[in-house]
């Protein structure tokens, strides 16, 4: 049986790379099976479970936070996204950003000052990293 | 034997910033490996978007995306500066630094106004000092950089590039040749050229959904994140080696130095004990 050649690459890394028989993903409009030969296509698809089904009849279980899927006749590609997207989201994301650099430069005194401050900021975030990976 | 405790103490104190500076160096070289796999773990994706969003301008030559518009008069660019958070890691920063100022002194010789966007603490320091507006930041990346971390802050110049607030986009980081060697680069994001994304492999005709458009503008949004990720990867990477060589460098004029320093003592040591024979030789010649 032909089979496909199958991709999951986000931008940190590898995630899967192999031959497969069948994938299923959860494209935007609803879960798409793609066999080989399929015609040739491009979708975004939601956050959910890739299943790759390989050629010796095993399956291989992917979590994708959504990403783009393409499909060429012999090879499929997930460009996954490594975390959950959406437009609220990323906004929050810019205003951190922007309200960050607007504090650094509100709160800008001297060098020094500002290096001891973030030194003591980073610090903090360290810990409270710590701790919510304690409560988990 | 005046002065030879001072000499002790100073050999004893140079010795102790020789081990600091040798752990350094082993750290840096067991983190460098680590920051040139994840380099490399970031590729397979950007080349992959990159030849889908080939592909797929190709195909759809009359829907001409934002960020592939050029624009005449560049009057207001962006700039995002990568740099390390940390210092002790030799010219790396600075030479960034220094490329920087040429660019924007460039930049506001053609009368373009500059604002930036700092990732790492010490172009934000930089930026800072320069006077130049940093309109978002992010800093303590650590070494194993998130994506997540990377959204906002790029997010922000791309709406701007997209709102007609700056008409160019740059990219300024460390790029990593080799172990000895790193260079500083600046080089264009936006207007996304035809060349960078290069010529498509293959022509496909897809279908889309929900349509071509939309999964083009994703595509690219995805695509200018993806290489500022693999800028700030890159980054890592050549911070590592840098600190690296320069703790090597530190701990090998450390070693010079205590040689000397034992060289001095010793020659005290024996200016000493002569001085101190040749008094009592004076003195049972007297007698």
């Amino acid at each position: 049986m032909a089979t496909l050649h199958v991709n999951i690459v986000s931008a940190e890394q590898s995630i899967f790379s192999g031959d497969a028989e069948m994938v299923v993903v959860p494209g935007e409009s609803g879960e798409l099976g793609i066999l080989p030969l399929h015609t040739p296509l491009l979708t975004r698809i939601r956050p959910g479970t890739v299943k790759v089904k390989l050629a010796g009849g095993n399956e291989e279980l992917v979590f994708v936070s959504g990403g783009i899927l393409e499909v060429q006749p012999k090879a499929l590609t997930i460009l996954a996204n490594t975390s959950i997207r959406a437009k609220d989201l990323d906004e929050a994301k810019v205003m951190q950003a922007k309200q960050a650099a607007e504090e650094a430069l509100a709160n800008r005194q001297s060098g020094q000052e500002r290096a001891v401050v973030q030194a003591e900021l980073s610090q903090l975030a360290a810990q409270l990293a710590a701790i919510r990976k304690l409560r988990k | 034997m005046a002065g030879s405790k001072e000499i002790r103490n100073k050999i004893k104190s140079v010795e102790n910033t020789r081990k600091i500076t040798k752990a350094m160096e082993m750290v840096a070289a067991s983190k460098m490996r680590k920051a040139q796999e994840r380099m490399r773990a970031s590729r397979p994706y950007s080349e992959k978007i990159r030849s889908v969003a080939a592909n797929l301008s190709h195909a759809n030559p009359d829907y001409k995306h934002v960020f592939l518009q050029k624009r005449d008069v560049v009057r207001n660019v962006g700039v995002i500066m990568v740099t390390s958070d940390k210092g002790l890691c030799g010219g790396l920063n600075t030479n960034a630094m220094r490329m920087m100022v040429t660019k924007i002194k460039k930049w506001e010789g053609a009368d373009a106004k500059v604002q930036a966007t700092a990732i790492g603490n010490k172009g934000l320091g930089f930026l800072m000092r320069y006077g130049i507006p940093v309109t978002s930041q992010v800093i303590g990346l650590g070494d194993k950089p998130h994506l997540e971390k990377m959204i906002g802050p790029v997010k922000l110049q791309l709406d701007q590039f997209a709102d007609g607030k700056i008409d160019a986009l740059y990219l300024c980081y460390t790029k990593f040749i080799n172990t000895m060697k790193q260079e500083a680069m600046c080089e264009q994001l936006l207007p996304l050229s035809g060349d960078k994304l290069g010529a498509p492999d293959s022509s496909w005709d897809y279908l889309y959904e929900p349509d071509a458009k939309a999964v083009l503008d994703e595509l690219l949004e995805r695509y200018i994140e993806s290489i500022v990720y693999s800028a700030v990867a890159e980054n890592i990477a050549s911070e590592q080696s840098a600190r690296m060589v320069a703790m090597k460098s530190a701990s090998d004029n450390a070693k010079k130095v205590i040689g000397d320093l034992k060289l001095t003592y010793n020659k005290a040591r024996q200016a000493a004990i002569t001085k101190e024979l040749s008094e009592i030789v004076g003195g049972a010649a007297a007698v």
